[in-house]
Protein backbone atom coordinates (compact mmCIF):
# COMPACT_ATOMS: atom_id res chain seq x y z
CA UNK A 1 0.00 0.00 0.00
CA UNK A 2 1.20 3.32 -0.65
CA UNK A 3 0.92 6.41 1.53
CA UNK A 4 -1.57 6.73 3.65
CA UNK A 5 -3.98 9.53 3.33
CA UNK A 6 -4.96 11.92 5.85
CA UNK A 7 -8.18 11.84 7.25
CA UNK A 8 -10.90 14.25 6.02
CA UNK A 9 -13.09 16.74 8.56
CA UNK A 10 -16.91 15.72 9.08
CA UNK A 11 -18.39 19.07 7.55
CA UNK A 12 -19.90 21.49 10.29
CA UNK A 13 -23.33 20.88 9.21
CA UNK A 14 -23.65 17.20 9.44
CA UNK A 15 -20.88 17.59 12.87
CA UNK A 16 -24.06 19.66 13.97
CA UNK A 17 -27.06 17.08 13.17
CA UNK A 18 -24.89 14.22 15.18
CA UNK A 19 -24.20 16.73 18.15
CA UNK A 20 -27.91 17.95 18.30
CA UNK A 21 -29.36 14.33 17.84
CA UNK A 22 -27.16 13.05 20.86
CA UNK A 23 -28.06 15.94 23.33
CA UNK A 24 -31.64 15.35 22.46
CA UNK A 25 -31.41 12.32 24.33
CA UNK A 26 -29.30 13.08 27.49
CA UNK A 27 -31.26 16.15 27.25
CA UNK A 28 -32.23 15.22 31.18
CA UNK A 29 -28.77 14.02 31.84
CA UNK A 30 -27.20 17.15 30.49
CA UNK A 31 -29.20 20.08 32.34
CA UNK A 32 -28.50 18.08 35.89
CA UNK A 33 -24.78 18.60 34.45
CA UNK A 34 -25.74 22.38 33.88
CA UNK A 35 -27.29 23.06 37.11
CA UNK A 36 -23.55 25.46 37.23
CA UNK A 37 -24.94 27.49 34.46
CA UNK A 38 -28.50 27.28 35.60
CA UNK A 39 -27.69 28.68 39.00
CA UNK A 40 -24.86 31.53 38.17
CA UNK A 41 -27.05 32.71 35.27
CA UNK A 42 -30.20 32.72 37.57
CA UNK A 43 -28.44 34.70 40.16
CA UNK A 44 -27.13 36.88 37.29
CA UNK A 45 -30.65 37.73 35.99
CA UNK A 46 -31.88 38.44 39.25
CA UNK A 47 -29.31 40.49 40.35
CA UNK A 48 -29.81 43.19 37.38
CA UNK A 49 -33.72 42.47 36.92
CA UNK A 50 -33.88 43.65 40.95
CA UNK A 51 -31.95 46.31 40.47
CA UNK A 52 -34.02 47.61 37.33
CA UNK A 53 -37.26 47.56 39.57
CA UNK A 54 -35.18 49.54 42.37
CA UNK A 55 -34.24 51.63 40.23
CA UNK A 56 -37.75 52.48 38.46
CA UNK A 57 -39.00 52.77 41.77
CA UNK A 58 -37.00 55.21 43.10
CA UNK A 59 -37.60 56.99 40.45
CA UNK A 60 -41.03 57.14 40.89
CA UNK A 61 -40.24 59.05 44.27
CA UNK A 62 -43.26 58.77 45.86
CA UNK A 63 -43.64 58.74 49.76
CA UNK A 64 -45.32 55.26 50.08
CA UNK A 65 -43.38 54.19 47.71
CA UNK A 66 -40.36 55.42 49.69
CA UNK A 67 -41.33 53.74 52.98
CA UNK A 68 -41.48 50.29 51.47
CA UNK A 69 -38.15 50.85 49.86
CA UNK A 70 -36.73 52.17 52.95
CA UNK A 71 -38.03 48.98 54.91
CA UNK A 72 -36.55 47.11 52.34
CA UNK A 73 -32.94 48.14 53.02
CA UNK A 74 -32.71 50.05 49.76
CA UNK A 75 -30.42 53.38 49.98
CA UNK A 76 -32.66 55.98 48.42
CA UNK A 77 -29.91 58.35 48.21
CA UNK A 78 -27.52 56.23 46.15
CA UNK A 79 -29.25 54.31 44.00
CA UNK A 80 -28.43 54.11 40.33
CA UNK A 81 -25.12 56.29 40.79
CA UNK A 82 -23.06 52.96 39.53
CA UNK A 83 -21.50 52.80 43.23
CA UNK A 84 -18.45 50.35 43.58
CA UNK A 85 -20.17 48.18 45.70
CA UNK A 86 -22.52 47.70 42.93
CA UNK A 87 -19.60 47.24 40.50
CA UNK A 88 -17.96 45.24 42.64
CA UNK A 89 -20.83 42.83 43.31
CA UNK A 90 -21.57 42.76 39.64
CA UNK A 91 -17.59 41.33 38.83
CA UNK A 92 -18.54 38.63 41.97
CA UNK A 93 -21.70 37.57 40.04
CA UNK A 94 -19.45 37.16 36.95
CA UNK A 95 -17.27 35.26 38.40
CA UNK A 96 -19.12 32.71 39.38
CA UNK A 97 -20.96 32.47 36.51
CA UNK A 98 -17.62 31.65 34.59
CA UNK A 99 -16.72 29.27 37.32
CA UNK A 100 -20.20 27.79 37.31
CA UNK A 101 -19.74 26.93 33.34
CA UNK A 102 -16.27 25.94 33.44
CA UNK A 103 -16.62 23.27 35.77
CA UNK A 104 -19.62 21.56 34.20
CA UNK A 105 -17.71 22.02 30.67
CA UNK A 106 -15.26 20.02 32.49
CA UNK A 107 -17.76 17.32 33.76
CA UNK A 108 -18.92 16.93 30.43
CA UNK A 109 -15.72 15.83 28.86
CA UNK A 110 -15.04 13.73 31.96
CA UNK A 111 -18.45 11.93 31.81
CA UNK A 112 -17.67 11.17 28.08
CA UNK A 113 -13.70 10.12 28.24
CA UNK A 114 -14.82 6.48 27.20
CA UNK A 115 -16.92 7.86 24.63
CA UNK A 116 -14.17 9.93 23.17
CA UNK A 117 -11.96 6.88 22.93
CA UNK A 118 -14.73 5.02 20.97
CA UNK A 119 -15.29 7.72 18.12
CA UNK A 120 -10.93 7.85 17.71
CA UNK A 121 -10.78 4.08 17.32
CA UNK A 122 -13.92 4.80 14.73
CA UNK A 123 -11.74 7.51 13.07
CA UNK A 124 -12.77 10.47 14.29
CA UNK A 125 -10.37 13.18 13.54
CA UNK A 126 -9.89 15.42 16.14
CA UNK A 127 -11.70 18.16 14.69
CA UNK A 128 -14.91 16.36 14.83
CA UNK A 129 -14.32 15.70 18.36
CA UNK A 130 -13.62 19.43 19.23
CA UNK A 131 -16.43 20.76 16.87
CA UNK A 132 -19.07 18.34 18.18
CA UNK A 133 -17.63 19.42 21.81
CA UNK A 134 -18.16 23.38 21.16
CA UNK A 135 -21.92 22.59 19.22
CA UNK A 136 -22.65 20.75 22.51
CA UNK A 137 -21.55 22.57 24.97
CA UNK A 138 -23.11 25.98 23.30
CA UNK A 139 -26.69 24.47 22.92
CA UNK A 140 -26.59 23.03 26.76
CA UNK A 141 -25.48 26.56 27.68
CA UNK A 142 -28.17 28.35 25.51
CA UNK A 143 -30.27 25.85 27.51
CA UNK A 144 -28.72 26.42 30.38
CA UNK A 145 -28.92 29.86 30.33
CA UNK A 146 -32.91 30.15 28.75
CA UNK A 147 -33.45 28.06 32.30
CA UNK A 148 -31.38 30.02 34.52
CA UNK A 149 -33.23 33.44 32.82
CA UNK A 150 -36.36 32.12 34.03
CA UNK A 151 -35.80 31.00 37.53
CA UNK A 152 -33.92 34.54 38.40
CA UNK A 153 -36.94 36.41 36.83
CA UNK A 154 -39.02 34.26 39.03
CA UNK A 155 -37.49 34.57 42.09
CA UNK A 156 -36.30 38.30 41.36
CA UNK A 157 -40.29 39.72 40.48
CA UNK A 158 -41.72 37.05 43.04
CA UNK A 159 -39.49 39.29 45.55
CA UNK A 160 -40.44 42.56 44.53
CA UNK A 161 -43.98 41.73 44.27
CA UNK A 162 -44.02 40.97 48.05
CA UNK A 163 -41.59 43.63 49.20
CA UNK A 164 -43.61 46.41 47.21
CA UNK A 165 -46.80 44.88 46.17
CA UNK A 166 -49.00 46.51 42.78
CA UNK A 167 -45.93 49.54 42.71
CA UNK A 168 -44.18 46.70 40.65
CA UNK A 169 -46.79 46.85 38.27
CA UNK A 170 -47.62 50.29 38.15
CA UNK A 171 -44.11 51.23 37.10
CA UNK A 172 -42.60 47.82 35.66
CA UNK A 173 -39.42 48.92 33.96
CA UNK A 174 -40.15 47.15 31.07
CA UNK A 175 -37.31 48.07 28.76
CA UNK A 176 -35.09 47.32 31.66
CA UNK A 177 -35.94 44.39 32.76
CA UNK A 178 -35.98 43.26 28.78
CA UNK A 179 -32.72 44.48 28.73
CA UNK A 180 -31.55 42.72 31.95
CA UNK A 181 -32.75 39.20 30.58
CA UNK A 182 -30.66 40.33 27.02
CA UNK A 183 -27.46 41.20 29.54
CA UNK A 184 -27.96 37.94 31.00
CA UNK A 185 -28.45 35.70 27.75
CA UNK A 186 -25.62 37.40 26.23
CA UNK A 187 -23.43 36.99 29.00
CA UNK A 188 -24.93 33.33 29.24
CA UNK A 189 -24.37 32.35 25.96
CA UNK A 190 -20.46 33.75 25.49
CA UNK A 191 -19.50 32.59 28.67
CA UNK A 192 -20.70 28.82 27.87
CA UNK A 193 -18.98 29.08 24.55
CA UNK A 194 -15.58 30.09 25.74
CA UNK A 195 -16.01 28.18 28.75
CA UNK A 196 -15.81 25.02 26.40
CA UNK A 197 -13.00 25.64 24.50
CA UNK A 198 -10.00 24.11 26.94
CA UNK A 199 -12.48 21.14 27.78
CA UNK A 200 -12.94 20.70 24.09
CA UNK A 201 -9.31 21.09 22.80
CA UNK A 202 -8.65 18.44 26.43
CA UNK A 203 -11.31 16.05 25.01
CA UNK A 204 -9.83 15.98 21.51
CA UNK A 205 -6.17 15.63 22.88
CA UNK A 206 -6.67 12.36 25.05
CA UNK A 207 -5.31 9.69 23.48
CA UNK A 208 -7.55 6.64 22.64
CA UNK A 209 -5.73 4.30 24.63
CA UNK A 210 -5.82 6.34 27.65
CA UNK A 211 -9.70 6.91 27.32
CA UNK A 212 -10.40 3.55 26.54
CA UNK A 213 -8.71 2.09 29.98
CA UNK A 214 -11.04 5.03 31.73
CA UNK A 215 -13.62 3.01 34.39
CA UNK A 216 -16.98 4.59 33.71
CA UNK B 1 -0.39 -18.64 2.41
CA UNK B 2 -2.09 -15.80 0.66
CA UNK B 3 -0.64 -12.37 0.68
CA UNK B 4 0.51 -10.52 4.36
CA UNK B 5 -1.20 -7.94 5.20
CA UNK B 6 0.56 -6.98 8.85
CA UNK B 7 3.97 -7.28 10.12
CA UNK B 8 4.80 -6.82 13.84
CA UNK B 9 8.76 -6.62 14.13
CA UNK B 10 10.99 -6.77 17.09
CA UNK B 11 8.02 -4.75 18.82
CA UNK B 12 8.82 -4.18 22.60
CA UNK B 13 6.81 -1.72 24.40
CA UNK B 14 8.14 -0.32 27.98
CA UNK B 15 5.96 1.58 30.34
CA UNK B 16 7.37 3.60 33.06
CA UNK B 17 4.86 3.74 36.11
CA UNK B 18 7.14 6.45 38.14
CA UNK B 19 10.47 5.12 38.93
CA UNK B 20 9.31 1.34 37.73
CA UNK B 21 9.71 0.23 34.25
CA UNK B 22 7.25 -2.53 33.47
CA UNK B 23 8.38 -4.29 30.31
CA UNK B 24 4.71 -4.91 28.43
CA UNK B 25 5.84 -6.59 25.28
CA UNK B 26 9.57 -7.80 24.54
CA UNK B 27 10.02 -8.53 21.33
CA UNK B 28 7.25 -9.78 19.17
CA UNK B 29 7.59 -10.63 15.82
CA UNK B 30 4.52 -11.74 13.84
CA UNK B 31 2.81 -11.81 9.95
CA UNK B 32 -0.81 -11.93 9.82
CA UNK B 33 -1.98 -12.84 6.41
CA UNK B 34 -4.91 -11.65 4.48
CA UNK B 35 -7.90 -13.36 5.13
CA UNK B 36 -6.20 -14.90 8.21
CA UNK B 37 -8.12 -15.79 11.73
CA UNK B 38 -5.71 -15.31 14.39
CA UNK B 39 -6.55 -15.70 17.84
CA UNK B 40 -4.15 -14.37 20.58
CA UNK B 41 -4.25 -16.14 24.00
CA UNK B 42 -2.35 -15.11 27.25
CA UNK B 43 -3.11 -14.47 31.12
CA UNK B 44 -4.43 -10.72 31.71
CA UNK B 45 -1.12 -8.81 32.22
CA UNK B 46 0.24 -11.09 28.88
CA UNK B 47 0.68 -8.15 26.95
CA UNK B 48 -1.93 -8.69 24.56
CA UNK B 49 -4.47 -5.81 25.11
CA UNK B 50 -0.97 -4.11 24.00
CA UNK B 51 -0.11 -5.49 20.25
CA UNK B 52 -3.86 -5.19 19.90
CA UNK B 53 -3.49 -1.24 20.60
CA UNK B 54 -0.09 -1.24 18.45
CA UNK B 55 -1.76 -2.51 15.80
CA UNK B 56 -4.97 -0.63 15.54
CA UNK B 57 -2.41 2.51 16.00
CA UNK B 58 -3.58 3.44 19.39
CA UNK B 59 0.04 3.07 20.99
CA UNK B 60 3.11 2.98 19.02
CA UNK B 61 6.41 0.59 19.92
CA UNK B 62 8.90 2.02 22.06
CA UNK B 63 11.42 -0.31 19.87
CA UNK B 64 10.65 -1.81 16.97
CA UNK B 65 8.07 -1.42 14.02
CA UNK B 66 4.64 -2.46 13.13
CA UNK B 67 3.75 -2.21 9.51
CA UNK B 68 0.59 -2.09 7.57
CA UNK B 69 0.74 -3.29 4.18
CA UNK B 70 4.18 -1.87 4.22
CA UNK B 71 3.70 1.41 5.61
CA UNK B 72 4.89 1.94 9.50
CA UNK B 73 2.28 3.12 11.73
CA UNK B 74 4.29 5.18 14.03
CA UNK B 75 5.24 7.34 11.34
CA UNK B 76 1.45 8.38 10.80
CA UNK B 77 0.38 11.69 11.72
CA UNK B 78 -2.55 11.65 14.00
CA UNK B 79 -4.90 12.47 11.11
CA UNK B 80 -3.31 9.91 9.08
CA UNK B 81 -3.84 7.28 11.79
CA UNK B 82 -7.41 8.56 12.06
CA UNK B 83 -7.76 7.70 8.58
CA UNK B 84 -6.33 4.44 8.97
CA UNK B 85 -8.68 3.37 12.21
CA UNK B 86 -11.36 4.51 9.90
CA UNK B 87 -10.78 2.70 6.66
CA UNK B 88 -8.07 -0.68 7.31
CA UNK B 89 -9.41 -1.30 11.14
CA UNK B 90 -12.81 -2.40 12.69
CA UNK B 91 -12.38 -2.70 16.54
CA UNK B 92 -15.12 -4.85 18.51
CA UNK B 93 -14.62 -4.34 22.32
CA UNK B 94 -15.72 -6.70 25.23
CA UNK B 95 -17.80 -4.24 26.44
CA UNK B 96 -19.33 -3.18 23.09
CA UNK B 97 -18.59 0.71 23.85
CA UNK B 98 -21.66 1.82 21.90
CA UNK B 99 -22.57 5.42 22.68
CA UNK B 100 -25.56 5.53 24.56
CA UNK B 101 -27.55 8.41 23.83
CA UNK B 102 -27.36 7.40 20.07
CA UNK B 103 -29.65 4.99 18.23
CA UNK B 104 -28.76 1.39 16.34
CA UNK B 105 -28.50 3.06 13.33
CA UNK B 106 -26.49 6.03 14.18
CA UNK B 107 -24.37 4.05 16.00
CA UNK B 108 -23.34 2.18 13.22
CA UNK B 109 -23.73 5.16 10.86
CA UNK B 110 -21.47 7.46 12.43
CA UNK B 111 -18.54 5.03 11.05
CA UNK B 112 -19.36 5.82 7.60
CA UNK B 113 -19.56 9.48 7.77
CA UNK B 114 -16.13 9.36 9.52
CA UNK B 115 -14.93 7.73 6.54
CA UNK B 116 -16.81 10.59 4.17
CA UNK B 117 -19.97 9.09 3.24
CA UNK B 118 -22.91 11.67 3.43
CA UNK B 119 -25.71 11.17 6.70
CA UNK B 120 -28.52 9.94 4.18
CA UNK B 121 -26.03 7.41 2.78
CA UNK B 122 -24.39 6.30 5.42
CA UNK B 123 -27.46 5.69 7.05
CA UNK B 124 -28.74 3.65 4.34
CA UNK B 125 -25.65 1.60 4.30
CA UNK B 126 -25.47 0.91 8.03
CA UNK B 127 -29.02 -0.15 7.31
CA UNK B 128 -27.72 -2.78 5.26
CA UNK B 129 -25.21 -3.86 7.35
CA UNK B 130 -27.78 -4.25 10.32
CA UNK B 131 -29.48 -6.39 8.26
CA UNK B 132 -27.04 -8.69 7.45
CA UNK B 133 -25.73 -9.37 11.13
CA UNK B 134 -29.59 -9.72 12.25
CA UNK B 135 -31.03 -6.20 14.02
CA UNK B 136 -32.96 -4.52 10.36
CA UNK B 137 -35.44 -4.54 12.97
CA UNK B 138 -33.80 -2.49 15.98
CA UNK B 139 -33.12 0.56 13.65
CA UNK B 140 -34.42 3.07 16.02
CA UNK B 141 -33.45 1.14 19.20
CA UNK B 142 -30.96 2.93 22.04
CA UNK B 143 -28.24 0.39 22.72
CA UNK B 144 -29.93 0.20 26.33
CA UNK B 145 -33.13 -1.39 25.06
CA UNK B 146 -31.39 -4.04 23.60
CA UNK B 147 -29.92 -7.43 24.92
CA UNK B 148 -26.26 -7.86 25.37
CA UNK B 149 -25.98 -9.81 22.64
CA UNK B 150 -27.69 -7.74 20.01
CA UNK B 151 -25.27 -4.62 21.31
CA UNK B 152 -22.22 -6.86 20.08
CA UNK B 153 -24.02 -7.29 17.06
CA UNK B 154 -24.57 -3.50 16.45
CA UNK B 155 -20.70 -3.22 17.35
CA UNK B 156 -19.73 -5.83 14.96
CA UNK B 157 -22.00 -4.03 12.21
CA UNK B 158 -19.99 -0.98 13.17
CA UNK B 159 -16.82 -2.54 12.83
CA UNK B 160 -17.45 -4.01 9.28
CA UNK B 161 -19.66 -1.08 7.86
CA UNK B 162 -16.58 0.48 6.00
CA UNK B 163 -15.38 -2.68 4.80
CA UNK B 164 -11.87 -2.48 6.89
CA UNK B 165 -9.15 -4.62 6.02
CA UNK B 166 -8.57 -6.18 9.89
CA UNK B 167 -11.00 -6.84 12.25
CA UNK B 168 -9.38 -6.18 15.96
CA UNK B 169 -11.77 -7.96 18.19
CA UNK B 170 -10.70 -8.54 21.99
CA UNK B 171 -12.63 -10.63 24.16
CA UNK B 172 -15.49 -10.14 22.52
CA UNK B 173 -17.58 -12.91 24.01
CA UNK B 174 -16.01 -12.14 27.17
CA UNK B 175 -19.70 -10.59 28.55
CA UNK B 176 -22.10 -12.51 26.69
CA UNK B 177 -23.31 -15.75 27.79
CA UNK B 178 -22.04 -19.15 26.38
CA UNK B 179 -25.14 -19.15 23.68
CA UNK B 180 -24.73 -15.55 22.59
CA UNK B 181 -20.83 -15.80 22.83
CA UNK B 182 -21.43 -18.85 20.32
CA UNK B 183 -23.40 -16.77 17.74
CA UNK B 184 -21.28 -14.10 17.54
CA UNK B 185 -18.06 -16.18 16.97
CA UNK B 186 -20.46 -17.58 14.41
CA UNK B 187 -20.77 -15.12 12.90
CA UNK B 188 -17.37 -13.12 12.70
CA UNK B 189 -16.24 -16.14 11.04
CA UNK B 190 -19.58 -15.53 8.46
CA UNK B 191 -17.90 -12.50 7.85
CA UNK B 192 -14.53 -13.20 7.68
CA UNK B 193 -15.54 -15.93 5.35
CA UNK B 194 -17.79 -13.72 3.11
CA UNK B 195 -15.69 -10.58 2.87
CA UNK B 196 -12.19 -11.58 3.09
CA UNK B 197 -11.69 -10.10 6.78
CA UNK B 198 -9.17 -10.72 8.49
CA UNK B 199 -10.03 -11.11 12.14
CA UNK B 200 -7.55 -10.92 15.28
CA UNK B 201 -8.76 -12.21 18.39
CA UNK B 202 -8.19 -11.82 22.16
CA UNK B 203 -9.65 -14.51 23.48
CA UNK B 204 -10.36 -17.33 26.36
CA UNK B 205 -12.90 -19.01 24.61
CA UNK B 206 -12.14 -21.79 23.58
CA UNK B 207 -14.49 -21.68 20.61
CA UNK B 208 -12.96 -19.14 19.52
CA UNK B 209 -9.68 -21.41 19.29
CA UNK B 210 -11.22 -24.01 17.17
CA UNK B 211 -12.34 -21.51 15.00
CA UNK B 212 -8.50 -19.66 14.44
CA UNK B 213 -6.52 -20.37 11.28
CA UNK B 214 -3.77 -19.99 14.34
CA UNK B 215 -3.84 -19.36 17.95
CA UNK B 216 -0.66 -17.21 19.32
CA UNK B 217 0.10 -17.61 23.12
CA UNK B 218 1.51 -14.93 24.28
CA UNK B 219 3.03 -14.76 28.15
CA UNK B 220 5.40 -11.93 29.85
CA UNK B 221 5.42 -9.86 26.97
CA UNK B 222 6.69 -13.02 24.82
CA UNK B 223 4.96 -15.56 22.28
CA UNK B 224 5.24 -18.41 23.60
CA UNK B 225 3.61 -21.09 21.26
CA UNK B 226 2.05 -20.70 17.80
CA UNK B 227 -0.27 -23.40 16.76
CA UNK B 228 -1.84 -23.71 13.47
CA UNK B 229 -5.05 -24.81 12.54
CA UNK B 230 -5.79 -28.48 12.60
CA UNK B 231 -3.76 -28.66 15.77
CA UNK B 232 -6.07 -26.64 17.93
CA UNK B 233 -8.33 -29.04 18.48
CA UNK B 234 -6.22 -31.75 20.21
CA UNK B 235 -4.04 -29.34 21.90
CA UNK B 236 -6.80 -27.13 23.56
CA UNK B 237 -6.73 -28.98 26.92
CA UNK B 238 -3.48 -27.88 27.22
CA UNK B 239 -3.47 -24.37 26.01
CA UNK B 240 -6.33 -24.73 28.54
CA UNK B 241 -4.38 -25.69 31.38
CA UNK B 242 -1.53 -23.85 30.97
CA UNK B 243 -3.09 -20.29 30.67
CA UNK B 244 -6.71 -20.16 32.37
CA UNK B 245 -5.87 -19.28 35.93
Amino acid sequence: MGEIPVQKDVPWLVTFKISWGSLRRRLLRSLVTMTGVVLAIAFLAHMLITDSIIYALVEVNERALNILLQKSDVDISNVGTGDSLMVLFLFLTLLITLVGISNSMFMAVTERVREIGTLKCLGAHDNFIIRSFLIESSLQGVLGTLCGIILGMTVALSVALVSYQAYVFKYFPLAAVIKALMISFVIGTVLSVVASIIPAYMAARKQPVEALRHEE
Amino acid sequence: MSEVILTVQDVTKVYTMGAEKVHALRGINLEVAQGEYLSIMGPSGSGKSTIFNMIGGLDSPSAGEVLFEGAKLAHLSSAQLAWFRCHKIGFIFQSFNLIGSMTTLENVSIARVFAGASLEQAKQEAAEVLTRVGLGHRLTHLPSQVSGGQQQRIAIARALVNKPSIILADEPTGNLDLKTGEEIIDLLAEMKQDLGITVITATHDLKMLSRSDRVILIADGQIRRITKKGEVEIEVGSVDGETVA
